[in-house]
């Protein structure tokens, strides 16, 4: 079924695309994934009518969830607007005719790939990931019976020869994305290719946290407020990206993940926010960074 | 903490692959800092005792009581798979013949010699590092290699460094078979001077399978002789080897110029 045929008058589909046999299913996946944190739980995952490597994990679980109450936002590293967050938003407004938001806190579901929103989460509302690889061993042990072995018996001393091999080769953990965890001292779980910058904020959120992955068939959940831990060395603990004196040349905002923007032909440059809806929000707030217009305006 | 009490003991041990016997009824006691040194011809069963032994397979009857650091003794078979699976990367070593199946051909030599440290929990690069660097100088790798991948190493090299990856816990009981099977004669002699003093210098236990008697010379205090899956002769290495009393063991000694000896 392509966009087009779900999209005629007399609407043959479910609310939110899939029966609601299959939203049971996945539920109780969701559910099972609650109970065990950082835990993968297989699931029986449904063609969506979109590729793999489109977030088809995370839309099965914003399906599953949703209700015609919801408030969705999407995004796709940090913007609203890339082409794949447009594609899944067009999708549940024709399929659910729920509510859009660009803004974290109008949002009660957020779907991403990519980013966690600088804003802090609350406990009314739910992140949901697209996950491409659920799990974290693949890289080293590329038997699924090894791997589960190893998780269902807490064996992980391979994500640390994984960690020991980046300072061996770059002096320092090179890893930048999917940066893996430790879940409340028991499963290790890749967090989906978010950057480590947004490691802490998984930890302790009071956000419930839900992680698709549609090609892999796998569903895993943190539930609010849970240890997560990212993983590293006594003698080379983990660190995020910062951007030393850097502010967002937009709205000024520091200490956040920033996208780089090429300017011109003569290379030069500037920072501003990956995450839109915060950087906007701040300038209608009255933030504004030196290449703003208003900023401008007032140095004049 | 009796160390008169034999390390392992192994009671009726017989496993079938479904109707086809890989081992029968076989028994043997090995006692701490002892190797034993497990021949006999192709087909023998020597490779399906040794998985058994370390737990890689589960016998269809008989035994294994293993006695642990602590004294108590416990049949291997009545552990859990997760204590079997602790045992084999603290307590026990396995070196296999083909250095590849035994290696992370992935990683690093380093991440290699490394890996077990984590796995029981070592979180300092800087000390697993230095722990690697001293393992690889005490198998004769150059530790300038420590960052290389096993794939750039020799077969010899290669080996050694699955010896080292397996003494880094210092381990009390190590398996290997035939672990200097696929090497020429040169490179072999130098690994086997090299296990035989890892050997002495740890006090470790060993079995090690192999169909080269000059090896089991060499290495072994004791030896068993197999033959369809059961042991026909076993005692000293060198009484069994200077007068055996089996037909079979006789044509073994016969057939093999007197290397070593
Ligand atoms: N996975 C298996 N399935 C069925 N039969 C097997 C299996 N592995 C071994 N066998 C059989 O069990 C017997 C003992 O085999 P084993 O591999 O233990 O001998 P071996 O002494 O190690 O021989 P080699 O010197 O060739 O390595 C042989 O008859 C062999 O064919
Ligand atoms: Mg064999
Ligand atoms: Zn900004």
């Amino acid at each position: 079924m392509s966009l087009d045929t779900i999209s005629a008058e007399a609407p043959a589909y479910n609310f939110a695309y899939l029966d609601e046999q299959t939203k049971r299913m996945i539920r109780r996946a969701i559910l099972k994934g609650i109970a065990i944190p950082g835990y993968q739980v297989p699931f029986a995952s449904r063609e969506m009518p979109m590729p793999y490597g489109w977030g088809t994990g995370g839309m099965q679980v914003t399906a599953a969830i949703i209700g015609p109450d919801d408030i969705l936002k999407v995004i796709d590293q940090g913007s609203d607007d890339t082409t794949n967050a447009v594609a899944i938003r067009n999708f549940f407004k024709r399929t659910a005719g729920v509510a859009m938001t660009f803004r974290t806190a109008d949002a009660s579901i957020i779907q991403t790939r990519h980013r966690i929103p600088e804003e802090k989460l609350r406990s009314d509302q739910v992140l949901v990931f697209q996950v491409p690889i659920p799990e974290p061993l693949r890289f080293l042990e590329p038997r699924e019976t090894e791997t589960r072995k190893m998780h269902a018996l807490s064996e992980y001393g391979l994500m640390h020869v994984k960690l020991y091999e980046d300072i061996a080769h770059h002096g320092h953990i090179a890893t930048t994305y999917a940066y893996p965890v430790m879940v409340e001292n028991r499963y290790v779980m890749d967090p989906s290719p978010i950057p480590k910058f947004d490691n802490p904020k998984l930890d302790n959120t009071p956000a419930l946290q839900l992680f698709g992955a549609g090609r892999e068939k796998r569903i895993y959940a943190l539930p609010p407020y849970t240890r997560v831990k990212s993983l590293d060395f006594e003698d080379h603990p983990f660190s995020v990206q910062d951007w030393p004196d850097t502010q967002c040349a937009m709205c000024g905002a520091t200490g956040v993940y920033f996208d780089e923007v090429i300017l011109n032909d003569l290379g030069e440059r500037m920072f501003v926010c990956s995450d839109s809806d915060y950087c906007e929000h701040r300038q209608e707030a009255g933030h504004f960074g030196a290449e703003h217009a208003s900023y401008k305006e007032r140095m004049k | 903490m009796n160390a008169s009490e034999p390390l392992v003991r192994v009671e009726g041990l017989t496993h079938y692959y479904g109707n086809h016997l890989g081992c029968r009824d076989v028994g043997f006691e090995l006692y701490e800092s002892e190797v034993l040194a497990v021949v006999g011809e192709s087909g023998s069963g020597k490779t399906t005792l040794l998985n058994c032994l370390s737990t890689q397979i589960v016998p269809t009857s008989g035994k294994v009581m293993y006695r642990f650091r602590d004294g108590h003794v416990e049949n291997l078979f009545d552990m859990s798979e997760a204590e079997q699976r602790v045992l084999l990367r603290t307590d026990w070593g396995f070196v296999m013949q083909n250095p590849r199946d035994g290696l992370r051909m992935g990683v690093s030599a380093g991440a290699n010699v490394g890996e077990r440290l984590m796995s029981v929990g070592n979180r300092h690069y800087g000390n697993i590092r230095k722990t690697a660097l001293d393992w690889l100088e005490r198998v004769e790798i150059d530790p300038t290699r420590i960052d290389d991948s096993p794939r750039t190493f020799s077969g010899g090299m290669q080996q050694r460094l699955q010896i080292a990856r397996n003494l880094v816990t210092s381990p009390r009981l190590v398996f290997m078979d035939e672990p200097t099977g696929g090497l020429d004669v040169s490179v072999q002699a130098r690994l086997l001077d090299l296990i035989r003093r890892i050997v002495a210098d740890l006090g470790l236990s060993i079995v090690i399978v192999t169909h080269d008697l000059a090896v089991a010379r060499l290495l072994s205090d004791r030896i068993i002789v197999m033959k369809n899956g059961k042991i026909i002769e076993q005692g000293l290495t060198d009484q069994v080897l200077d007068d055996p009393h089996q037909p079979y063991t006789q044509l073994l000694v016969s057939s093999i110029l007197q290397v070593g000896a």
